[in-house]
């Protein structure tokens, strides 16, 4: 089992967890809009936009707006891991 | 349907399971130890892995399901494709770096790292299995039932050859094979899905769909009120007055010396096609009054008035994806709605016309009851479903133990990400295959399930052959992660840490061979034994019950720091039996599988998550409070002078 054992792993750990737990809260908001709307007022999601309706615009919107959060998660999460890494390489050279 | 068999289809089939057997032969190396055979020495690349979490993701259920559903009910079916990649951000944000970091094989090992309690293992180890069953079946009979009309065998020796395929890979090289083969057919997946996509664009939406044979004719009433028929060489059937087809507003018309049954339409004196399924006292079956091989039975589903641009058209060309769905949105189609009648001793499945408007196919409302004259029960029973479509990804036992392939979080992370996008982009897919289906006259009334590789052999034989072989792969790829879950699960979670702990390396392979071996045996029998009935609910059950026993262990392991072994074990088994109870007391299961009336199930509900969940989460609360371990003298100064 790979146990983070550092105190900048662990915060490293708990900022992605954050960021995460903030990302699928977004996320989950919109996609609960979507099911309400769909259970108790389902003619909304005829409503015409740009030739097609709103439940052609929130589904297909749902399935790319993951993919968007996705890669910006990663990106954010990317960047975090890089500077612990630099952090981390830093230290040692000091402590040599 | 009567299905000709292809030969390309059997090539490229063959060509598939051939290049299968090979990888796991190939890999069966890396299957010595342990952690090769049940990790695949966590060495996969995380763009590999997560085309394979496609792989293993896109299962039968979701490709020939959901494509069959959205060609049946249009946006109802897209439903399924919206919730099932939304659960994907869950498994992202929530759970998929804290089980790679966790965990070690199995579920169980990432639940049970803080505790290292038995009842931790044991109620993981069980939940594995039950989920990975429910999911189990409806793949076998898929198996079963695309190899009929594919290759020409019978449903049992298609369900066996499947099960031995996938035993062999399984059992040859663990997770190392099952991955590149899932890898393998995730990627000819969304390669040829997009390839089918596009050329429906192409062709774009014609009123007369080549296969399609639509008729309908008029009709008068003579002085005497007796119907007549305005076509030379079709008359009614008489004798037929007091029939409870005629009461039902059906009539027997008598053409070329066979029978056939119409609907006749009082408001614009026309008789209207139908299609028809005759079951007799013996159990044989007669398909528009003739055996299935006369060919008289055809695929259905067009468009009957398109209007693009504001005006009426008989043809459209090829559309852009939007204009496409705009397009739809406008026309009216032609779908098809079924009633069984009672005929002298004969029981008669009449498919009846039902055009429908495109605006009503392009929003909610045709398979689930949401809109007016939906009771509070039925509200309740699609927010359950969307909820256990959400949650449940990120607790399926096949999903997770993926996480354990690839070398570190980063890897883990980068994968569910390759897996989002890939299975995103091919849910936006089965948009424009169910809806090409629907309006291409190739449905099949008495199996949905067939409309994306009957839509394919519109384009000719070749993309019939690979799509029919790629949905062929769907099931092996799906069954082998399946197997190598469940078999994790008896031989790792149970036999070696719950009942033993002294099992050695070697043991464990072996233990976990034989445990791939008797799951696939077991699912063979299920295959059969469920042979020709409608199990694709099963999937969705299998989410509900991952995301009531499974999810509310995983997510307050990792968030709620007082939760405790007990509190674990308890919400699984909660989440478990209460999802469990509930369905074996839904509506569906009265319906199906007891052949009762749905009425009389006691509950009205077909999807138990929003019952089950919460009340797994209390259970882990509750328990957890009431089980907190009693610090020491020491413990207490520690904490408190820290």
């Amino acid at each position: 089992m790979n146990d983070p054992s550092t105190r900048r792993d662990q915060e490293l750990i708990a900022y992605k967890a954050r960021l995460g737990l903030w990302m699928f809260v977004v996320y989950a908001l919109i996609y609960g809009g979507f099911v309400y709307i769909n259970t108790f007022h389902p003619r909304l999601m005829g409503l015409d936009m740009l030739g097609v309706n709103l439940a052609v615009v929130y589904g297909l919107g749902l399935i790319v707006f993951a993919v968007i959060l996705a890669l910006i998660y990663n990106s954010l999460c990317a960047r975090a891991e890089s500077d612990a890494s630099e952090d981390t390489a830093s230290e040692d050279s000091d402590v040599r | 349907m009567n299905y000709e068999t292809s030969p390309i289809a059997i090539a490229t089939f063959a060509a598939f399971v051939a290049f299968s057997l090979w990888i796991a032969v190939y890999l069966a190396r890396r299957a010595k130890t342990a952690h090769g055979y049940y990790a695949a020495d966590g060495s996969i690349h995380w763009a590999v892995n997560g085309l394979a979490f496609a792989g293993d993701y896109l299962s039968a259920a979701s490709f020939l399901g959901i494509c069959g559903m959205i060609a049946t009910a249009g946006y109802d079916g897209f439903l399924y494709s919206i919730g099932y990649l939304a659960g994907w951000i869950v498994a992202l944000f929530v759970v998929a770096e804290p089980v790679k970091r966790l965990g070690r094989y199995t579920f169980a090992d990432a639940l049970n790292s803080r505790f290292n309690a038995r009842s931790v293992q044991f109620t993981a180890a069980i939940s594995t299995l039950v989920v990975s069953l429910f999911y189990l079946i409806p793949q076998m009979v898929g198996a079963g039932s695309l190899v009929t009309p594919l290759l020409g065998i019978p449903h049992t020796f298609g369900v066996v050859l499947v099960g031995g395929i996938v035993i062999f890979i399984v059992a040859t090289a663990g997770m190392a094979s099952t991955t590149y083969v899932q890898f393998l057919k995730g990627g000819l997946l969304i390669l040829f899905s997009t390839i089918l996509a596009g050329a429906v664009l192409l062709r774009g939406i014609s009123t007369t769909p080549s296969g399609s044979d639509l008729v309908s004719m008029p009709f008068h009433l003579d002085t005497s009120g007796n119907l007549r028929i305005d076509r030379p060489g079709y008359s009614v059937v008489p004798g037929q007055e007091n029939s409870e087809l005629v009461r039902k507003g059906y009539i027997k018309v008598r053409h070329d010396g066979a029978i056939s049954v119409w609907k006749v339409s009082q408001t614009s004196n026309t008789l209207e096609e139908t299609l028809t399924v005759t079951t007799r006292p013996d159990g044989s079956k007669l398909y528009n009054g003739a055996p299935l091989s006369a060919g008289k039975f055809h695929q259905v589903g067009q468009a009957s008035k398109i209007i693009q641009n504001g005006r009426s058209v008989a043809q459209t060309g090829a559309l852009g994806p939007l204009e496409f769905l705009s397009v739809l949105q406008r026309s009216t189609v032609i779908r098809w709605d079924k009633e069984t009648i009672a005929d002298g001793d004969n029981q008669i499945a009449i498919y009846f016309q039902k055009p429908t408007p495109g605006s009503d196919v392009m929003r909610p409302g045709l398979k689930f009851k949401v809109d007016k004259g939906a009771s509070s029960t039925d509200r309740l029973n699609f927010v359950s479903l969307m909820l256990a479509l959400f949650c449940g990804t990120a607790a399926l036992p096949h999903i997770l133990i993926r996480y354990y392939t690839v070398p570190d979080v980063a890897a883990a992370r980068k994968s569910t990400i390759v897996a989002i996008s890939a299975i995103g982009f091919f849910y936006i897919l089965t948009l424009f295959m169910g809806l090409g289906a629907m309006v291409s006259g190739v449905i099949d009334v008495t199996d949905n399930n067939m409309s994306a590789p009957l839509l394919a052999r519109s384009f000719g034989t070749f993309l019939f052959a690979c799509i029919s072989a790629i949905a062929f792969a769907t099931v092996l790829g799906t069954v082998s992660g399946l197997i190598v879950a469940a078999s994790g699960a008896v031989a790792h979670d149970l036999i070696d840490r719950f009942f033993g702990g002294t099992v050695s390396d070697s043991g464990r392979v072996v233990a976990g061979k034989l445990a791939a071996v008797a799951v696939g045996v077991v699912a063979i029998f299920l295959g059969i034994r469920y042979e020709g009935m409608n199990v694709s609910y099963l999937v969705g059950w299998a989410f509900a019950v991952a995301a009531s026993a499974n999810l509310p262990a995983l997510v307050m392991l990792l968030f709620w720091k007082r939760t405790t072994a007990a509190g674990i074990s308890a919400s699984i088994v909660a989440g478990l039996a209460i999802s469990v109870a509930l369905i074996l007391l839904s509506p569906t299961m009265y319906e199906s599988v007891y052949h009762l009336s749905a009425d009389a199930a006691p509950i009205g509900l077909d999807s138990p998550a929003i019952i089950a969940m919460p009340l797994s989460f209390v259970t882990l609360v509750a328990v957890s409070l009431l089980t907190q371990p009693v610090q020491t003298v020491s413990e207490v100064t520690e904490a408190t002078t820290a």
